[in-house]
């Protein structure tokens, strides 16, 4: 973003009267985009007293938050991979199906309705005495503990990103040249074959794209970790939100918020289109 | 692009016209100028038919306004946008307002009705001689249990909630005070406790209570409990008492080991313009019918002694929210620890949380 923004500067001092027409969309970056990360930046050498420190840092590399560094990425990993592994097949046929706008927009629409709204249907339907465990009664399974437990965080965390992985794979897929695949049916090639060697490299971006939407906020999960895991799943999400909310130690926060950002840049650095 | 600036330009008149006319509706109530009292208080937190009346008594317009967390409303006053004239913070934020000047002293010769406080809920570590602060509703932290769930069982200690049949039947509140205050209590430590080392046993002493630990959750535990969701929870006196009222199977103690003993108190902040009209809702509150009428309609227990006299017996004699302090090991109002003490406090727990079963 903030090489974006160089280059741009660069092109405003080039030819200066036509770029007037830039000076709002460099002044919200500047706001909103560099300001904002600088103070992230600044308050992370402030500890608790408001002394200057690089203490926070330090912190940092103890057991406590590192296994909340590891425990975060490893449930942004499971909540990707099982995204992926939805919404792939999902966005395939959707391409195949005869209303695929219809079909899409009944996707998308979920995301219409607030997070906190859907967290909190998922309270009653995994409930002991919800929908969920009413059906594996009837099965003979009997009650379970759903609620508060690793496979429901992560099912209600893949429900609510699933949207955002479907769509750009099914733009990939909608711009695929269907005589690419075709031609590899013509040449003898096996359906799979077609698939590993056809389709999916040539969606690849699509994939890379959706996991970003996914992996990247769910780093930094919070509130349901507390409301479908009864905090039993403790990200560097929901350490960011205690220390500003609660223990009010800014500066460890934003020491946590700034590990974050420097992961993002790398996943989108190790993701991104290198053409 | 034309048709875009029109509509624009015509949401931009209609707000300006509603604006006008909400303005010129609250001056003709009496809303504008200096005939209003601005309230601030927690959601449902007052019987409104207390606001009528002193509106009717003293002839002042009431503005209330809510919050939600004592951390909200402290933001909001120290930003000072609002002329709030009466706030009701928990004990623990009083001490933080004082230390950061954001209250004005209270005049007590305008508050004759201070007499009829229970003297056990004045002049408290938090607030010395009542000088900035006068108690709204006070109550404890303790244990509301389903005994059908438990086959029975009745539950009196904090060590009860460490058996081993308890397995994945507790629900605690998120707050590090509250559960921390738990674990030391049960080791018979003061819940404002110091002393690293005793905060270390009662943190390891936490970690073997995880396998009954069903989950940590905020507001949420309300509803989880009166859905027979977990047969146990740690929770303030006040939620109980909802919880209650919802389901009635359940029940409330406050453990013999010692509890906490919280307040929320009325306050003048310093954002006050209508001093003399905040005096008299103070005052108008502690009247002990008028805190009769607030106890029965919010449910919480009143400080009011000579209110109890209004109240049905029933609810008076009740030692779950009215308790004869005596039969309780120590009740103790949280102190102001310090920023950085409370942040160990806050790290403890979060440490507790990670403790996998």
């Amino acid at each position: 973003m903030l090489c974006t923004w160089g280059r741009w500067m660069m092109a405003a001092m080039r030819h200066n009267v036509r770029n007037l027409y830039l000076i709002p969309y460099v002044l919200w970056i500047a706001l909103f985009v560099a300001a904002p990360i600088l103070l992230i930046v600044y308050y992370s050498f402030f500890d608790i007293e408001g002394k200057w420190t690089i203490a926070n840092y330090e912190k940092f590399f103890t057991p406590i938050y590192l296994k909340m560094a590891l425990n975060s990425f490893w449930y942004a990993f499971l909540i990707t991979l099982f995204s992926l592994l939805i919404a792939y097949p999902t966005a395939y046929f959707l391409t195949k199906t005869k209303h695929k706008q219809l079909w899409l927009l009944l996707i998308i629409l979920p995301t219409w309705v607030n997070l906190l709204l859907k967290a909190y249907a998922f309270l009653g339907i995994f409930g002991t005495f919800g929908l969920a465990n009413a059906i594996l009664e009837m099965l003979g399974i009997g009650k379970k503990q759903i609620l508060f437990t690793d496979f429901s965080f992560v099912f209600v965390s893949v429900y609510i990103f699933i949207p955002f992985m479907v769509l750009p794979i099914f733009n990939a897929l909608e711009e695929l040249n269907p005589s690419l695949v075709d031609a590899a049916r013509d040449l003898g090639a096996s359906a799979w074959t077609t698939f590993r060697r056809v389709v999916f490299p040539l969606t690849l971006d699509g994939v890379k794209a959706g996991c970003q939407a996914v992996f990247i906020p769910s780093l930094s999960l919070f509130m349901i970790t507390r409301l479908i895991a009864g905090n039993r799943v403790i990200t560097l999400g929901t350490a960011v939100e205690e220390h500003f909310l609660v223990t009010q130690d800014w500066g460890m926060g934003a020491t946590i918020a700034v590990f974050l950002m420097i992961a993002m840049a790398v996943i989108i650095g190790l993701t991104g289109n290198r053409k | 692009m034309r048709r875009l600036v029109q509509s624009f330009a015509a949401v931009l008149l209609i707000t300006a016209a509603l604006l006008y006319i909400s303005y010129r509706l609250n001056e003709s109530e009496g809303y504008a100028g200096n005939h209003t009292l601005t309230v601030y208080n927690w959601g449902d937190y007052i019987d409104p038919k207390l606001i009528k009346e002193f509106e009717k008594e003293t002839g002042w317009k009431v503005i209330y306004q809510t919050f939600d967390s004592n951390e909200a409303m402290m933001a909001k006053i120290a930003q000072g946008g609002t002329t709030f004239d009466v706030a009701v913070p928990s004990e623990y934020a009083i001490s933080k307002m004082k230390e950061e000047g954001m209250l004005l002293p209270l005049d007590h010769s305008k508050l004759p009705n201070l007499k009829y406080l229970d003297p056990r809920f004045l002049n408290l570590s938090f607030d010395p001689g009542n000088q900035y602060s006068v108690p709204y509703f006070w109550g404890t932290v303790g244990i509301v249990y389903n005994s059908e769930m438990l086959g029975g069982k009745k539950l009196t200690s904090w060590n009860d909630l460490w058996n081993k049949d308890l397995r994945n039947q507790i629900l605690l509140v998120d707050g590090a005070r509250e559960v921390m205050g738990m674990a030391l209590n049960s080791l018979h430590y003061s819940l404002n406790d110091t002393n690293q080392a005793h905060l270390l046993q009662a943190k390891r002493k936490l970690d073997s209570l995880t396998p009954n630990v069903k989950a940590i959750v905020g507001d949420e535990i309300k509803m989880l409990l009166a859905n027979e969701e977990a047969a146990i929870g740690v929770v303030w006196s006040g939620d109980a008492a909802e919880i209650i009222a919802e389901n009635d199977k359940l029940d409330y103690v406050v453990p013999k080991e010692g509890s906490n003993l919280w307040f929320d108190n009325m306050v003048i902040p310093k954002t006050a313009k209508n001093i003399e009209g905040a005096h008299q809702f103070i005052n108008f509150m502690l009247d002990p019918k008028h805190a009769a009428a607030n106890a029965e309609y919010v449910g919480y227990s009143t400080p009011n002694k000579k209110a109890l006299e209004y109240m049905p017996k029933e609810v008076v004699k009740d030692q779950r929210f009215y308790p004869d302090f005596h039969s309780i090991g120590r009740l103790e109002v949280y102190e102001n620890l310090g920023k950085r003490m409370l942040a160990y406090y806050n790290e403890l727990f979060l440490e507790f949380k990670m403790h996998r079963k």
